[in-house]
């Protein structure tokens, strides 16, 4: 008989590893089954642990619970977390059928390991002392009885590895567009040949979401990203900026020698061309 | 308690995942049913490790855990292209043999 500490331990962990593995199945959300499984894992784990298999114990949280379960994870994040199963039932009466089998199975499962007479038990630790621990025990084991079984598991990881790049390898299904056809496809449409403005740099606001200004004063709304055109995120800028710009523009012209250029629209521009001397001496003090 | 214990916990483990294996239509909850059954067999056989006093149980469970994590790798990447195909993990869309 084994020790009441580990009676403990075994009632304890076999319902948090029971609940798990129903919760498993009886979960609609693909999710929730990975977490339970994880949770019936790790009850495992420690009862590896509780029968002198140190060594798996820790294997099974690391490869187990670590490795395999994120896998899971990743997995059911790429096909869609919200994947729910379908409740419908394609054959007929198969749910009823597959829990009565089951039930079956278990019964007679149980009835076999119930008629086997397994009174006493010889105990690991005997095995486990004699070569000095339960890892150099397993170890000596793998490299010399089964060390033919250990080189063809190596065979199978690496045909496994190469297997899962082959199935999700895709191919490419056109040719990628060098530099040269890009340009000359834009020259071709004549949309818009030169690259994209910048977006406006000012004193207040030098963000991406403030466009930047045509000569007369406009916003160009081509020089934000169109992500944020398209929600609504173009800053807008004030008559009072627009204002201001203007004057400069007319300020710089007057200073340049040039015609002053007539405002394209809007009453934003009204004041273009009222204090041109003082802009002016304002450029010239610099 | 006797260590036989462990092994009708094993047996009711694997029984759980085979009905699981039965009832699920989504392909990766079908493929955990599998890990449960994979883990169920792993529990009972480091019990007989332990009835019988010797290591050789304990080295068929790690060979089990290896051939399991083989597995899992070739058929989620089964699964993944399945998906990009079929846009569906349900294993009752998968009914051809070709797309």
């Amino acid at each position: 008989m084994t020790s009441t500490g580990e009676a403990v331990q075994f009632w304890v962990l076999a319902v948090v590893a029971v609940g798990g593995a129903l919760g498993m199945v009886l979960c609609r959300k693909a999710v929730h089954s990975a977490l339970c499984l994880a949770g019936t894992m790790l009850a495992l784990a420690v009862c590896y642990m509780a029968e002198g298999a140190v060594f798996l114990g820790i294997v099974q949280i690391v490869v187990y619970t670590g490795a395999i379960m994120m896998l899971f994870l990743f997995v059911v994040m790429l096909v869609g977390v919200s994947s729910a199963d379908s409740v419908k039932e394609v054959l007929k009466g198969q749910r009823v059928a597959a829990v009565l089998g089951g039930i079956g199975m278990g019964v007679l499962l149980c009835a076999g390991i119930a008629n086997a007479h397994l009174r006493s038990f010889t105990g690991v630790g005997a095995a486990n002392q004699a070569s000095g621990g339960n890892v150099p025990g397993l170890a000596r084991l793998i490299f010399t009885q089964y060390v033919w079984a250990f080189e063809v598991t190596g065979a199978l990881l690496i045909t496994a590895a190469v297997g899962a790049m082959v199935l999700t390898h895709r191919d490419a299904t056109e040719v990628k567009q060098s530099q040269r056809e890009l340009a000359e496809q834009r020259v071709r449409l004549g949309t818009q040949v030169t690259p994209l403005p910048a977006p406006g740099v000012y004193a207040r606001h030098n963000a991406v979401d403030a466009p930047g200004l045509l000569p007369d004063g406009t916003p160009a709304e081509i020089s934000v990203n169109p992500t944020l055109r398209q929600r609504g995120q173009m800053r807008q800028l004030g008559s009072d900026v627009l204002r201001r710009m203007g004057e400069l523009e007319s300020g710089a012209a007057h200073w340049l020698g040039r015609k002053t250029p007539k405002p394209r629209s809007g009453s934003e521009l009204s004041h273009v061309g009222q204090k041109p001397e003082q802009q002016q001496r304002e450029v010239e003090s610099k | 308690m006797n260590p036989v214990n462990y092994l009708y916990l094993a047996s009711l483990l694997f029984t759980i995942g085979a009905v699981g294996v039965l009832v699920r239509r989504n392909a990766i909850v079908l493929f955990m049913c599998v890990e449960l059954m994979l883990n169920a067999c792993n529990l009972a056989l480091v019990t007989f490790s332990r009835l019988h006093g010797n290591l050789d149980g304990q080295i068929i469970a790690f060979f089990t855990m290896v051939v399991a994590a083989a597995e899992v790798v070739v058929g989620l990447a089964i699964i993944v292209s399945v998906f990009r195909t079929r846009h569906s993990a349900s294993v009752d869309d998968t009914n051809l043999m070709k797309l």
